[in-house]
């Protein structure tokens, strides 16, 4: 005899496919979906169509509530497997260092140059500032990030800051020192949200401080050496902070002048994209961190710096900006 | 079940609408707070790793550790969990929320880390600033409403809008969405009824008393079924018969066959107060 309610019907029907199919999405939200072998692979995609048919009928059928429900979350489950789901971590990596990050740099080139062209003006900025009176230097520069580096100083006590073989802490500060500018990249690409304002700012705030220990140092006539010091890390680092900088401007520039896309979508397009500059500038960050730590310490000798310097910047900029063979990129 | 204002028409590929369930504010500040501390325990573990371990130059490396892995928990726990094909942080994951695209596409790499590195100017920016300020002993009135202000201005900015997006899932383009996993429930109306109710009992309720009653009988708690009974019996005027769980499931079996055959015939009825449906 059959029973009287519809839903025990479409239960007896269809209830070994619909477990079926949780106990696969299980397994891939477990695992991966290479946890499956190749029949249930095959049969995922469609059970997802049965379960999909099963819960329209359901609804227009059935006053079970808790067929519908289950139906409902099983489907929403399986659609996001299906769907919605990324490669593993490590084929992503790679693709993000190979095409994505590369790429998506490439497209931020103009707020590039923007944020490249405010860092100059700020350098030449706090150059000429502190050259002219000392005085603003204890402006622009807290006396803890100084460390005796100020117009005070003589010119031996200057150059003995470039070269000092102090091997105490070394790993600490240098750790410091990456966490710290890995948080200011952050940062430069998330207050983009208000309008690149703080973006601007904090660019601005680190070209100046650079040129005032720069009027320090060329002041006493270790000018050289002191942009051989930098070189050898700062290259990098300076680079990464521009890019990410970029990252910032550009969605400041999204949420100003949205153009033809709904201001929600602009936003959306330049939050992702600039997420991506923004990840592969911590990981410049984290080289520098390591040019400085360790590369500074080993090479000792001026020209050797600027050389390492001048080398990864030409690295950089080939890995960036030379043309490759257009490859299905997916962002 | 979610209130009605958080479900969001999802309509798949396939034309099947999925009516997703949003997350609620206070569901995802509970995630948020679990993997906060998941992360301090991590912390706490490793330094009680390298401490027992006699690594040269012990407070160094517990230094280091603080620096750099408070910074690479914060932001990595985050992004690598919710690359992961769950979409969701062990917070997330016992709290049965996940992270998806709005637009139902794949959730990309760029927009998890949008999403999340948006959280250091919403929450981390402001308290480590207000922390750095506090412990040099400068943090003054102004300076500390400032910070709560605009922490405040972000932590309430998901209740500030219909679909619940934290700042940087506007930024992203993804939300939040409940995704619980449940077992089928089992099936009431699969025996066969034992009583026999009149046109007119069964003329008493609709689809939302019979949902109802679906609930009383899944619950299952016998001072529930026994009210539950005794309403049904005195509105049918039938005897009591001693069996509460028995009578009820029979006269679900009974409503339910008899809403669902008019429903097949174009005939649906709401709750008890529409229209009694014809003879």
């Amino acid at each position: 005899m059959q029973p009287a309610v519809n839903a025990s019907r479409f239960r007896a029907a269809h209830q070994a496919d619909w477990e079926r199919l949780e106990r696969l999405v299980a397994l891939v939200e477990k695992r991966s979906v290479r946890a499956l072998d190749d029949d249930d692979l095959i049969a995922m995609p469609l059970l997802y169509r049965t379960a999909l048919s099963s819960l329209s009928l359901a609804r227009a059928s059935s006053l079970d509530r808790a067929l519908v429900d289950y139906l409902e979350q099983l489907c929403t489950r399986a659609y996001f497997q299906l769907y919605g789901v990324t490669d593993t971590g490590l084929a992503q990596l790679r693709r993000f260092f190979a095409r994505t990050w590369p790429g998506a740099v490439r497209e931020l080139w103009r707020e590039t140059l923007a944020s490249l062209a405010l860092t100059v003006a700020a350098v030449l900025a706090g150059y000429l500032m502190v050259r002219s009176d000392p005085a603003w230097f204890y402006g622009l520069i807290p006396d803890a990030m100084a460390q005796g580096r100020d117009p005070a100083a003589s010119a031996a006590s200057l150059h003995a800051t470039l070269h000092s073989s102090e091997q105490s802490m070394l790993t600490t500060f240098a750790t410091f020192l990456f966490t710290h500018n890995a948080q200011i990249a952050i940062f430069s690409f998330a207050l983009g949200l208000a309008f690149g304002v703080p973006t601007v700012l904090l660019l601005l705030y680190n070209g100046l401080s650079l040129g005032a220990l720069l009027a320090v140092f060329a002041g006493k006539g270790v000018g050289g050496p002191f942009a051989c010091w930098l070189a050898i890390h700062g290259t990098t680092e300076l680079f990464a902070v521009i890019l990410s900088g970029a990252a910032g401007l550009r969605i400041g520039i999204a949420l100003a002048f949205p153009g033809r896309l709904a201001r929600e979508d602009a936003a959306m397009a330049a939050g992702r994209q600039g997420a991506l500059v923004m990840a592969g500038s911590v990981a410049m960050l984290a080289v520098a961190g390591l040019l400085e730590g360790i590369g500074r310490q080993v090479v000792d000798g001026d020209g050797p710096r600027l050389l390492i310097g001048l080398v990864m910047l030409t690295g950089w900029l080939c890995f960036f900006y030379l043309p490759r063979r257009p490859a299905a990129v997916e962002r | 079940m979610a209130a009605a204002s958080l479900s969001r028409a999802f309509v798949t590929p396939e034309g099947v609408d999925l009516g997703l369930d949003l997350a609620s504010a206070g569901t995802r500040a509970a995630a948020f707070l679990i993997d906060l501390l998941f992360q301090l325990g991590v912390l706490v573990l490793l330094t009680i790793g390298i401490a027992y371990i006699g690594v040269v130059r012990r407070m160094e490396a517990i230094g280091i550790l603080w620096l750099l892995g408070a910074f690479a928990l914060r932001n990595g726990w985050f992004i690598l969990f919710e690359t992961g094909g769950r979409g969701a942080t062990p917070g997330k994951r016992i709290m049965g929320v996940r992270v998806v695209a709005r637009d139902g596409a794949r959730l990309t790499g760029g927009a998890v880390v949008a999403r999340n590195a948006m959280r250091e100017v919403e929450v981390f920016l402001p308290l480590s600033f207000l922390g750095v300020q506090a412990a040099s002993g400068v943090a003054d009135a102004f300076l500390t409403l400032f910070a709560l202000g605009w922490s405040g201005i972000f932590l309430f900015f998901p209740l500030f809008n219909r679909d619940r997006l934290r700042m940087g899932d506007l930024i992203a383009g993804t939300w939040v969405v409940r995704v619980v996993g449940g077992a089928l429930g089992s099936d009431l109306g699969a025996v066969r009824p034992q009583r026999h109710f009149s046109q007119a009992a069964l003329d008493l309720y609709g689809e939302y008393e019979l949902q109802a009653l679906e609930e009383v009988l899944r619950g299952a708690r016998p001072d529930a079924m026994a009210t539950v009974a005794a309403a049904i019996r005195a509105k049918a005027e039938l005897p009591a018969d001693g069996d509460d769980a028995g009578f009820l499931h029979d006269y679900y079996a009974a409503l339910c066959a008899r809403l669902e055959r008019r429903m097949a015939l174009g005939r649906r009825r709401a709750d008890k107060h529409a229209a009694r449906a014809d003879r």
